[in-house]
């Protein structure tokens, strides 16, 4: 493998290898010094053209672990900031011959076009709405670490899909490790379609107490002003996750960053069913596993061609 | 530069084009035949191998292609004034004869916009210098396509406008639209129209479907076109108006095409190679800016649907809506590109290809809607037959070629076909009695 772009572009094996390497992992980060030599000598830039703490960190944290050296380029105050197009800067941060470049970008298939101006190996660390598939795999990682295997467990999805990358690569992730995935929110957040990626559709919580999993997605605040819903005052009634909504046996799971008394209530998040520190550690091994993956442990590909129109232009 | 129609000219072509197949569907022409071309006009017809050839004609020996009435285009791009390192007046008319037509008419949503008399006169005036093959000019419907203010629409007439449109943009009040109609009863000119309620379509940019749900990306639903379709074509039927519905892309338009055409209504609809071809599955395979263009493409069911809409009528002529950008602009995440793809050079092989080679549409149908476009400014339809101007199309339904191997010749490479293998290639066209391309080991002429 030599990129990681989409969840659907991994099966069932190649999952499960990489999240049992992640456990390998999990051992590096109890020990006192946290740090393997893996990729000692080798580069690995991350170029985030969205603000982001938990995913910038974790892939940083995840290449100084295997003892890469890590550059880390933020839109603000980067050439990026100055009108520099995507194309430019990632040829000018190929110059430095990495090998592999983490990209955010508000733009969907962002990933894929970077991977066709670059020799390194791309990993999308989320492109606009449409996947981020390193949140499934750590998401994959803590539901197995609380529940084992996920064949035939429900998952609910609930909150905000239409703008979320997350529901994306995790309604492939979960499917593909065998669970049966529900999404629900309000009407004007499901995307017309979603059906065709495996899922069935709610849009009310009336049988959320059949999940096993409650998955949430963050409500972003601009929603309101767009009209999306009325309030967030009607959203939370009739969308948040609270304590009277959960059950005993439930997992919450929550991507952060979490809007407190939206779509979570207090108490459920401090609650021991929550896993969202949990996810946050599974992050850190997961990525260092996933760049395990795509520079030390699979066959390397060769070098794409440029591509053919282009040329002839 | 008085008719309707400019460009630079060319020699009077003297040809005798020997054994093509000659197709001309108005003409219940489907026989090889020979052709001699005079001084720029069709001379004489007869048999294969029985004309002689005069002293100063060139022979094209042709046994084996197919001569056609040369193609119309009533919807195209050419950037000129004030976007020309998208494309100009010369290298998309260059393209345009590259594909086999001999008249385009171009869309006036310029920099400036082309809504007012000076702004029409200078492009005319630049066209007689540069231009390939004769093009002829809408103006806007409103001032700066704002949607506020009609054009001096009876001026722009005077000066050579062959109709109007705000094309790339729907008008959106229906007021204004309503008071256009009226208009065109003083200055007439087709109101060729760009179908889209905005609240609808607002920041997508592929179809809604399974394929935005999948990719993440907003989609624009097809009655983002058809309710406006249906209601441009309830407002010409009070006001008795001309329309043209532009570049339809789904089922829902064909359907209420045909029922404003049942009703009477002046109406007449185009759809574009791309919509007759693609489908939004392709964004699945790359999803590449050359495949983002407005109305977006859309499911097979839509596809088909368009098929037999140009088959049976309700649609009556291909436009290929070319809409050239710069490599650096499409060359960015495909939410943020520019709408449109390049289609002069590849409409005619994706068409034959995609529609005529599986038996979607008859050959004979193809040629007679890709030169139907000449009807809705009530320009003369290209015909073979003595004493008509030389207007014509050869073209090899043998040749394969692949789509951008040998380049373009318009200024962008941005074709939704590219890297595709077509079958169906032009060799030779003839523009108003002079020779606009030739086929030279995929160069022009």
């Amino acid at each position: 493998m030599r990129h990681l772009l989409s969840i659907a572009d991994l099966d069932r094996d190649d999952i499960e290898r990489i999240l049992e390497r992640a456990e390998s992992f999990a051992e590096v980060s109890e020990r006192d010094i946290k740090k393997v030599p893996a990729l000692r000598g080798r580069t690995v830039v991350n170029l985030f053209y969205e603000a982001s703490t938990r995913t910038s960190s974790s892939f940083e944290l995840a290449a100084k672990r295997l003892s890469a050296d890590v550059v880390t380029v933020k839109s603000a105050g980067s050439s990026v900031d100055k009108g520099e197009s995507l194309k430019d800067t990632v040829q000018t941060l190929s110059a430095y011959d990495p090998a592999a470049l983490v990209i955010r970008s508000p733009h969907a298939g962002a990933a894929d076009l970077v991977a066709r101006w670059t020799r390194a190996s791309v990993i999308n660390a989320g492109d606009g709405k449409h996947e981020h598939p390193t949140q499934a795999l750590l998401d994959v990682a803590t539901l197995r670490q609380r529940l084992g295997a996920l064949d035939g467990r429900r998952i609910w999805i609930v909150g905000d899909v239409l703008h979320s990358r997350v529901a994306r690569s995790n309604i492939l992730a979960f499917r593909t490790m065998g669970a049966e995935v529900t999404v629900c929110g309000p009407p004007t957040l499901i995307p017309p379609g979603i059906e065709a990626l495996g899922c069935d559709v709610a849009y009310t919580l009336d049988r959320l107490a059949e999940a096993d999993v409650v998955y949430a997605l963050r409500m972003q605040l601009e929603r309101m002003r767009e009209a999306y819903v009325p309030s967030l005052r009607e959203y939370a009634a009739q969308y948040q996750i609270d304590g009277a909504r959960l059950g005993p046996e439930q997992v919450l799971m929550h991507p952060g960053p979490v809007n407190r008394g939206v779509e979570l209530s207090g108490d459920v998040i401090d609650s021991p069913q929550a896993t969202i520190t949990a996810q946050v550690e599974a992050g850190v091994v997961v990525r260092m596993a996933v760049l395990y993956e795509l520079l030390v442990g699979g066959p390397r590909a060769p070098e794409p061609a440029p591509e053919p129109a282009e040329a002839a232009a | 530069m008085s008719g309707p129609l400019v460009f630079a000219g060319g020699a009077p072509a003297d040809l005798l084009i020997r054994g093509a197949h000659v197709l001309d569907p108005r003409r219940d022409l489907d026989e090889p035949a020979d052709v001699l071309v005079r001084g720029g006009a069709i001379a004489e017809l007869g048999p294969p191998n029985t004309l002689e050839a005069p002293a100063e004609a060139e022979v094209v020996e042709a046994e084996g292609r197919h001569l056609l009435p040369a193609f119309v285009d009533p919807h195209v791009h050419l950037r000129t004034p004030g976007e020309e390192h998208k494309e100009d007046l010369e290298s998309g008319t260059r393209a345009a004869a590259a594909g086999g037509f001999c008249a385009v008419v171009a869309m006036p949503n310029t920099a400036p916009t082309v809504d007012c008399e000076p702004v029409l006169v200078a492009l005319r005036e630049e066209a007689a210098r540069v231009a390939r093959v004769p093009v002829g000019f809408l103006g806007s419907i409103t001032r700066g396509l704002r949607g506020t203010e009609l054009t001096e629409m009876v001026e722009l007439r005077e000066a050579g406008a062959l109709g109007f449109t705000d094309d790339g943009r729907p008008v959106e009040s229906a007021g204004m639209l309503r008071r256009a109609m009226q208009y065109q009863r003083l200055c007439g000119g087709v109101l060729a129209l760009h179908c889209e309620e905005l609240s609808l379509s607002a920041g997508g940019a592929i179809h809604e479907g399974e394929v935005s749900a999948r990719l993440g990306i907003a989609g624009v639903p097809s009655l983002a076109e058809s309710t406006m379709v249906a209601r441009d074509a309830a407002l010409a039927g009070l006001e008795d108006a001309r329309v043209h519905v532009q570049h339809l892309s789904c089922r829902e338009s064909v359907e209420a095409v045909a029922a404003a055409k049942s009703r009477g209504v002046r109406i007449s609809a185009e759809a574009t190679p791309h919509h007759l071809a693609l489908t939004h599955e392709a964004l699945l395979e790359e999803l590449h800016t050359r495949l983002k263009m407005n109305p977006p493409l859309r499911t097979e069911d839509d596809r088909q649907a368009l098929i037999a809409g140009l088959r049976d009528g309700t649609i009556d002529c291909v436009a290929t809506d070319h809409a050239p950008h710069a490599r650096h602009e499409k060359e960015v995440p495909f939410e943020e590109a520019p709408m449109g793809t390049t289609g002069l050079e590849t409409a005619f092989a994706a068409l034959h290809n995609d529609l005529v080679l599986p038996g979607l549409l008859p050959l004979a149908t193809l040629v007679e809607r890709m030169t139907a476009g000449a009807a809705l400014f009530d320009l003369p339809l290209a015909a073979i037959a003595p004493g008509e101007p030389a207007n014509l199309v050869l073209v090899d339904l043998e040749a394969t070629w692949q789509v951008g191997e040998a380049g373009y010749e318009s200024r962008s490479d941005s074709c939704c076909f590219a890297g595709r293998t077509l079958q169906g290639r032009v060799v030779l066209t003839v523009a108003a009695g002079a020779v606009a391309f030739r086929e030279r080991a995929g160069v022009a002429a």
